[in-house]
């Protein structure tokens, strides 16, 4: 067992050391092979070790080495082999995988690709580091690590200062949340004395901590977790990550490194769950950033930032169901999640790629008949993010909303209102890609071909997952239930009784309706979005995203620069200045003084007694009164 | 029988700061180096005097062991100063300390 961990621990690594180092050497097709076989490697270490714990074995801790201690807290490099961990690294891997066999074609004019494929297998690494972590620490280095990675990638293609920024912009918001994650570690590494998840685990019941001081803990992972998961008011930067080649939309900014803050809210469960008041704040969060992210989605016109703000929604409906204390629930859409919105983002980069670069659907259209394999696929796709039965999102997202009606009327409401909307914008996105006639240029036109056969394998591989993904977790008899039991807190499963029905009826009415309106628009009207500076009344708010760069702009950048120059102008000066006077004052003062240093003895005895005795008056005489 | 009882620590005392006094005066005032040498010497002997002074009134013997190495002491540096001061005469001819102002570094 333990060859099998330090394989998959290492392999990504080795493969993103050679391809760096070597990757110009080797060639691109060889370092894209490197690079996918690393990860492949990994996927099979993991199916190694998933059919030992499924088939009931012992959870693995696996100590790689020490770190440090300080005080009684002792820091190991060790990794948590759990059901939890293991199954979420087998669908990282999995689907990573898949993804890095895409970028072999996806990337192949890109002059770079060699160090693509070590950001990636990087980004694997860290991301394996962040999900089998034992400890909290290990799970900050993978936390960021796979910001830094997704750093990199967003900021792949350097040469656009654009890309850059939206880099920037990415880090920058996650370390707004990490410094919440931090000060959560912090707060518990104090008070329990360690960082080891079974160990809290087992502490949390002993009055160590105060509760609301436990509260507050939970509240900055929860900061933590809205940063890494792009949630309200942390949201901005996913949608503006697009700026990144495609698989790394599919890989980082949709299927793993953004479902890390449910991971971890998930991992620390038992923490979660004496907090009802947090628990509440992040349910509310969810539902928010769900709504909102949705209806701008509505009016997009970019497809991959569709499928961006799409992702921002469905991370919503995940915290709402974490904050009903429905983890495995929110684990299960997070699997479906990363199958359909993977093949989605696949989908759109095949379709960029058959365009040559061109993400604006109103360019689109008619794509059908000369893609069917990613036509087909992102249909499928579709219908299980859109919540149609039996696709797996029908699955996922009726479990969530049915945890949200049990516990909480409006949040149900927010969640079917925020369902509705998906099938819209994603039917939307349908009928302008692939229906109606090519609205693209002549040359276009003539290029447009079916991509080739290791993108299209990721595609129908990730579509077939996509449909009967909902296998995993079927309402009445859950393997995924029963397969996460011994990790949460026992309650209460739901019946499969009318009003269970019911809702499905209502969930998936609600879909029809959106797809109904989409269809009527975009299909029978044969609408197509106006020109960005045409748009007016609830439509702008909404394309421009409820002003909220602006907002943040006004409220936040605007004022740091001002202090900025502010302490520029003023400030900076008077420090220096202050600075620059000590030490000339310093230099007078030893240009007169030196002259005391004569060379007469007869002064410098003179100055030794009088010292002398000036010293004793003060002591004896002086002092003494 | 005690020579403080006719004496009394008192005048020793006095006596001792007025030695201590001259010689430092004569450390000031006088640029001849055999003459400071001697004020020196003054200064020190004004200590031995205290020392056995108060050796004797609290009578312990100690004060009065400090005063012989004092002696010792003082006799090497005599030795190593008047050498210098050999030295120096025979360099430029006189002893006179304000001369010596080219020593320094």
């Amino acid at each position: 067992m333990n060859t099998t961990i330090l394989l998959l621990l290492f392999a990504p690594l080795a493969g993103f050391l050679i391809t760096l180092f070597f990757g110009k050497k080797l060639g691109k097709t060889v370092s894209g092979a490197i690079g996918t076989a690393a990860v492949a490697i990994s996927f099979l270490c993991t199916l190694s070790l998933f059919s030992q714990i499924n088939a009931g074995e012992t959870i693995a801790t696996f100590k790689l080495a020490d770190w440090f201690s300080i005080g009684n807290i002792k820091i190991n490099f060790s990794f948590l082999f759990d059901q939890l961990s293991v199954l979420w690294l087998l669908f990282v891997t999995g689907i990573g995988s898949l993804i890095h066999l895409y970028s072999i074609s996806y990337m192949h004019e890109d002059e770079n690709m060699h160090k693509f494929f070590s950001y990636l297998n990087l980004f694997v690494f860290f991301m394996i580091a962040l999900v089998a972590g034992s400890n909290l620490l290990i799970m900050f280095i993978g936390w960021e690590g796979v910001g830094l990675c997704s750093y990199l990638l967003i900021g792949f293609w350097y040469k656009n200062q654009d890309y850059n920024d939206a880099a920037k912009k990415a880090f920058i918001m996650n370390r707004i949340g990490d410094l919440g994650f931090l000060i959560g570690i912090f707060i518990l590494g104090f008070h329990f004395q360690t960082l080891e998840f079974l160990e809290i685990k087992a502490l949390l019941g002993k009055d160590l901590i105060t509760p609301s001081l436990l509260s507050i803990a939970a509240l900055c992972l929860f900061i933590g977790a809205c940063g890494k998961s792009a949630q309200l008011p942390l949201a901005t930067w996913l949608p503006d990550a697009m700026a990144g080649p495609t698989p790394v939309s599919a890989l980082i900014h949709a299927a793993t490194m953004v479902t890390a803050g449910i991971f971890m809210i998930t991992r620390m469960n038992f923490l979660f769950d004496l907090t009802p008041e947090i628990q509440n704040v992040i349910a509310i969060v969810g539902a928010i950033t769900a709504i909102v992210a949705a209806s701008i989605g509505l009016v997009q016109n970019d497809i991959k930032k569709v499928l961006a703000y799409s992702t921002v929604s469905q991370l919503g409906l995940m915290f709402l169901a974490l904050g009903l204390g429905a983890y495995e629930v929110a684990v299960f859409h997070v699997i479906t999640h990363a199958f359909f919105k993977a093949c989605l983002f696949l989908g759109s980069g095949s379709v960029i790629h058959a365009l040559h670069g061109e993400q604006d659907m109103r360019n689109m259209g008619g794509l059908r008949k000369v893609m069917p394999i990613t036509f087909w696929t992102m249909m499928i796709s579709t219908l299980a993010i859109s919540g149609i039965f039996p696709f797996s999102g029908f699955w996922s997202k009726d479990e969530i909303l049915m945890t949200a009606f049990h516990a909480n009327i409006p949040l149900w409401v927010i969640g079917s209102i925020a369902s509705i909307m998906t099938a819209f914008y994603m039917f939307r996105l349908m009928y302008l890609t692939f229906f109606n006639d090519f609205r693209g240029t002549e040359e276009q036109k003539h290029h447009l071909h079916e991509s080739p056969a290791l993108i299209t394998i990721p595609l129908v591989i990730l579509a077939a997952l996509a449909a009967i993904g909902g296998a995993i977790s079927l309402p009445g008899n859950s393997w995924l239930n029963h397969y996460l039991a011994p990790l949460f807190k026992k309650h209460e499963a739901h019946h499969l009784d009318g009003q269970a029905y019911m809702l499905m009826a209502i969930a998936t009415v609600g879909a029809l309706v959106g797809i109904g309106i989409a269809y009527a628009k975009y299909l029978k009207k044969k609408e197509i979005p106006v020109a960005d500076s045409e748009v007016q009344g609830l439509h702008k708010v909404l394309s421009d995203k409820y002003y909220l760069d602006e907002i943040y702009m006004a409220t936040i950048v605007k004022p740091i620069y001002m202090i900025s120059n502010f302490a520029k102008k003023y400030v900076e000066k008077f420090i220096s200045k202050a600075v620059i006077g000590l030490g000339g004052a310093t230099y007078a003062l030893s240009i007169k003084g030196k002259k005391i240093q004569n060379g007469n003895i007869g002064v410098y005895l003179f100055a030794f007694i009088f010292g002398m005795v000036g010293f004793l008056v003060y002591v004896f005489v002086i002092r003494v009164k | 029988m005690n020579i403080l009882e006719h004496v009394g620590i008192e005048n020793y005392l006095t006596l001792s700061a007025l030695l201590f006094c001259i010689g430092a005066f004569g450390l000031l005032y006088r640029r001849n180096a055999i003459i400071m040498f001697m004020s020196i010497e003054i200064m020190l002997n004004a200590v031995n005097l205290l020392l056995v002074a108060f050796s004797s009134y609290h009578e312990d013997p100690s004060g009065q062991v400090f005063v012989f190495f004092t002696m010792a002491v003082a006799a090497a540096e005599v030795a190593v100063g008047l050498a210098i001061l050999v030295s120096v005469f025979r360099n430029i001819g006189n002893i006179d300390i304000d001369n010596l102002k080219n020593l320094k570094g």
